[in-house]
Order: C-alpha cells, then sequence, then structure tokens
C-alpha cells in the first residue's frame, strides 16, 4: 500500500506549489480573500530560486525597493504573510494530482502528505529544484541502488564502502556525517579546495590525516558494476589518467538543476514547456488550476518577480469565486479597509 | 563585430555575431546554440553554462574568478580550460573564439 494512502488528508482552500516570492505572495493576495493556503516545496527551505540560486545577489526591479538581495525578498515576504499563517510542506515533491467528484484536487507529494484543495496554483518557477546528475554511462542502473543524490537513513550505509563525490557543503557534510559508520569512505573531489564551510573543511582535512577517511583529488569518469550493484568508481586525475575506488555507494553532490518535472503529467496546456494561462485569471487549460510566475506563458509574458505578484493579485481573485462561486467580492484596499486591517492584525 | 565558435560535444558547429560587452552565454542563449542552458540567468550561481575554453584561446580569455572557480565545483567533466560562460565579456580582442560545449550542462 502506498505510504500516501495511510494518511488523513488535510483539507484546504488553495494548494500553492512552489514557495518562491510568487508563491509566497499569494499566499497573501488569497488571505486577503479569506482563502487558507497549503504551500509545497521540494527545498527544504522558502524563497525558491532567490534563496536556492541568488540569495546575495541583488535584485534591481522590485518597486519600491532600490536594490533588495534574494534573501532580503524573500525575508519580507514572510514577514508580510505571517498573519494568514500559511502552512508549509517543505523538502516534499508533488507527484500526483487528480480532481474529485466535488470539482476539487487532490494531491499527494513524496514524503506521503495528501492535501484536497479546492484550487491549485502551480507557481514552481523553473519547475522542480533536483540534484545534478553525473553524465556517466549506465549511472540510470545503479541509482537508488548504490548511486544516490541525498541520504535518507545514515544506517543505510553502515560497513559500506561510500564514496562522495563533489566539493560544496552537501559533500563535506555526509563526509563527515557518514565517516563514523562507514566501513571506508573516499571523498572525491577536482582540487584541494572547496566551496564549503571552513569549519567542515577541517573536520574533514583532520579526518583524512588521522586516516579515517581518504581524500582523492579528481573527477568521476565510470562506474563499475552489475545489476545495480556497484563495485569501483573510476576517477580521472586532471592529465586524463584513471585509478579506482572500490565502492558499495556513491554519492554524487554536484548541486541542484531545475526540470518542469511531474508538471508535465497533469494534462495542462503547455507552450515551449511552460503552462499556457489566460491573462484575465491566470487559469490554465483546466479550471480550477492556475499558474503564475515564471512557470506560465501569455502574449507579452515577462519572467520577473513583479509580473508574478500582479498575476497572483488576479489569480486570487478568481480563485475566490471557484471556492465560493455565489460570492460577491467587494473591491478593497489595504490602506482604508477595516475588514482587511483585521485579516492582517493591524486593526 | 566579433564572432564566437560554440562547437557542440557531437562537433556541430555554431557561429554568431557577438557585440562587444555581451557575454558569451548571452550569444548563445540569444542565438538558440544548444549545450548552454544559463539556469540562473547569468548570476554565476548554476554551473550550466559551462564551457571549454579552445586551447588555442585560454591565454586570451584568462583564468575564472574564485567565484567562478567555486561554482564551477559543481560543474561535470572539469578541464584545465574550463570557463563559466556567462563570465565572459566580449571584447575586440575575442573576435575569433572558439569555446566547446561540454557532454552535459546538469
Amino acid at each position: 500500500m502506498n505510504k500516501a494512502d495511510t494518511r488523513e488528508p488535510i483539507q484546504t482552500d488553495a494548494v500553492i506549489i512552489g514557495a518562491g516570492p510568487v508563491g509566497l505572495f499569494a499566499v497573501f493576495e488569497l488571505g486577503l480573500l479569506d482563502l487558507k493556503a497549503h504551500v509545497i516545496d521540494i527545498l527544504p527551505k522558502p524563497g525558491g530560486q532567490c534563496a536556492e540560486l541568488y540569495p546575495e545577489k541583488p535584485i534591481y526591479d522590485i518597486p519600491g525597493w532600490p536594490v533588495i538581495t534574494g534573501e532580503g525578498l524573500v525575508e519580507k515576504l514572510l514577514a508580510q504573510i505571517k498573519p494568514f499563517s500559511p502552512h508549509f510542506h517543505l523538502g516534499e515533491r508533488v507527484e500526483g494530482l487528480a480532481r474529485q467528484k466535488d470539482g476539487g484536487f487532490r494531491l499527494a507529494t513524496d514524503n506521503g502528505t495528501v492535501i484536497e484543495a479546492k484550487v491549485v496554483v502551480v507557481a514552481a518557477g523553473g519547475g522542480s529544484f533536483e540534484s545534478k546528475k553525473p553524465p556517466l554511462a549506465g549511472i540510470e542502473d545503479y541509482e537508488g541502488k548504490s548511486v544516490f543524490y541525498l541520504v535518507r537513513r545514515i544506517e543505510d550505509f553502515r560497513g559500506k564502502r561510500v564514496v562522495v563525490a563533489g566539493g560544496g557543503d552537501s559533500a563535506l557534510d555526509w563526509t563527515l556525517n557518514l565517516a563514523p559508520v562507514a566501513k571506508s569512505l573516499t571523498l572525491l573531489h577536482r582540487r584541494d579546495q572547496f566551496r564549503a564551510a571552513p569549519d567542515s573543511v577541517l573536520k574533514m582535512k583532520a579526518l583524512a590525516s588521522e586516516g579515517k577517511i581518504t581524500f582523492e583529488l579528481g573527477q568521476l569518469h565510470a562506474l563499475e558494476g552489475a545489476d545495480g550493484k556497484l563495485a569501483r568508481v573510476i576517477a580521472r586525475r586532471e592529465d586524463k589518467s584513471t585509478f579506482p575506488l572500490e565502492a558499495d555507494a556513491l554519492l554524487p553532490f554536484f548541486g541542484l538543476t531545475m526540470k518542469l518535472g511531474p508538471v508535465a503529467n497533469w494534462g495542462l496546456k503547455l507552450a515551449d514547456g511552460l503552462i499556457a494561462v489566460d491573462t484575465a485569471k491566470f487559469q490554465t487549460s483546466v479550471p480550477g488550476i492556475f499558474a503564475i510566475g515564471d512557470i506560465n506563458t501569455y502574449p507579452g509574458k515577462l519572467k520577473l518577480i513583479l509580473c508574478g505578484f500582479h498575476e497572483a493579485a488576479l489569480m486570487a481573485q478568481a480563485a475566490a469565486h471557484v471556492v465560493d462561486p455565489g460570492r460577491r467580492i467587494v473591491f478593497q484596499y489595504t490602506t482604508t479597509s477595516t475588514s482587511l486591517h483585521k485579516k492582517l492584525g493591524v486593526s | 563585430m566579433p564572432k564566437i565558435t560554440y562547437i557542440e560535444h557531437g562537433g556541430k558547429k555554431h557561429i554568431v555575431d557577438a557585440p562587444v560587452g555581451t557575454t558569451v552565454m548571452e550569444n548563445a542563449i540569444k542565438n538558440g546554440v544548444p549545450g548552454i542552458v544559463a539556469e540562473c540567468g547569468g548570476a554565476c550561481s548554476c554551473a550550466t553554462c559551462h564551457v571549454h575554453v579552445d586551447g588555442a584561446w585560454k591565454e586570451k580569455v584568462g583564468p575564472p574568478s574564485p567565484m567562478e572557480e567555486d561554482m564551477l565545483d559543481f560543474a561535470f567533466d572539469v578541464q584545465p580550460t574550463s570557463r563559466l560562460s556567462c563570465q565572459i565579456k566580449v571584447t575586440e580582442e575575442l573576435d575569433g573564439l572558439v569555446v566547446h560545449t561540454p557532454a552535459q550542462q546538469g
């Protein structure tokens, strides 16, 4: 039985897929119209590309902010949506989306979370972040058996000969965490410098000098083994000579890349790999499913955060009508409306 | 206007006009050259615009900055001539530049 079937589904008005700036602002716009939202993101923290790709880089075209960093913008948005207490499901990827008999939707994540919602807002930016896969012949055969892009349980590596490849924080962290349980651990990196917390680097070097782990200079070249069971990782030096590393498991950590992912299979009309929407409601070809931000397309579309904010505002009006078709929405300003003040907790 | 030649992993050549001051990545994207993804849009934070600068051009193009060298840790098949193409600015001196795109960006 699927893990997803064992939990009580969460009931809510809206599910937002993607916790980037546009997804976060959608919480605000939906909240003003009394729609409660759950937000799902594959990353372990909110912010999407702003948090993952350019937290410290300045953005110059957010209205009212001559300059703000990606991280700074996410912080402000989280403060702005706090009155609406959104529920976050982080580190989870939406796998399935199905229409219910009552017209609502049922979503299931890879972590077993099941949510039933009246509307779905896809704010997934460039798609879902996934681990980069090294271009090694036949690597697919080993994935999930001896090649892993994330560690679910440290115990799975007890007594194993482990090769960690990469030089960032994930590579260093897992080298330190797995060294005590692994039979042997080799860290393979192309140079003797690391883009990681200096403290982790020092700890790794200490382990290497004590002989508890091995550090090898080189890059991944090939895999050897059979039936998904790894025997050796072949590494390559800068001079192109190769050397074998005996291994039961390989953990490659080369950062993340964006893929459209399961969204592509939900029957939404796509155009150039993006979700087609109308510009009055930002609704997709499936009524009740909206798409805002970088993942949508329409004539004149610009992939700007500020455009995504506008799309969120119009989407919320349309979503409110889907949730309660008979509702009469009175347009109000946050500056003057006492009822909005109450929702924002500023009355 | 300077010209840049991009050679795909399979050997296919693309020659494009590249205005001075733009980046080698921007000209690839603008002209639809395959093999350069540039996921982060040129912020030196994703390593999906990785190229191998042709050996003959290595000196003229110069080495990566320390930040770029760090990002190259997230690329595959990194070679001594590896650069992130979003960090190579086109100059008159680079007219004729040849870069090779790797088998896979990520």
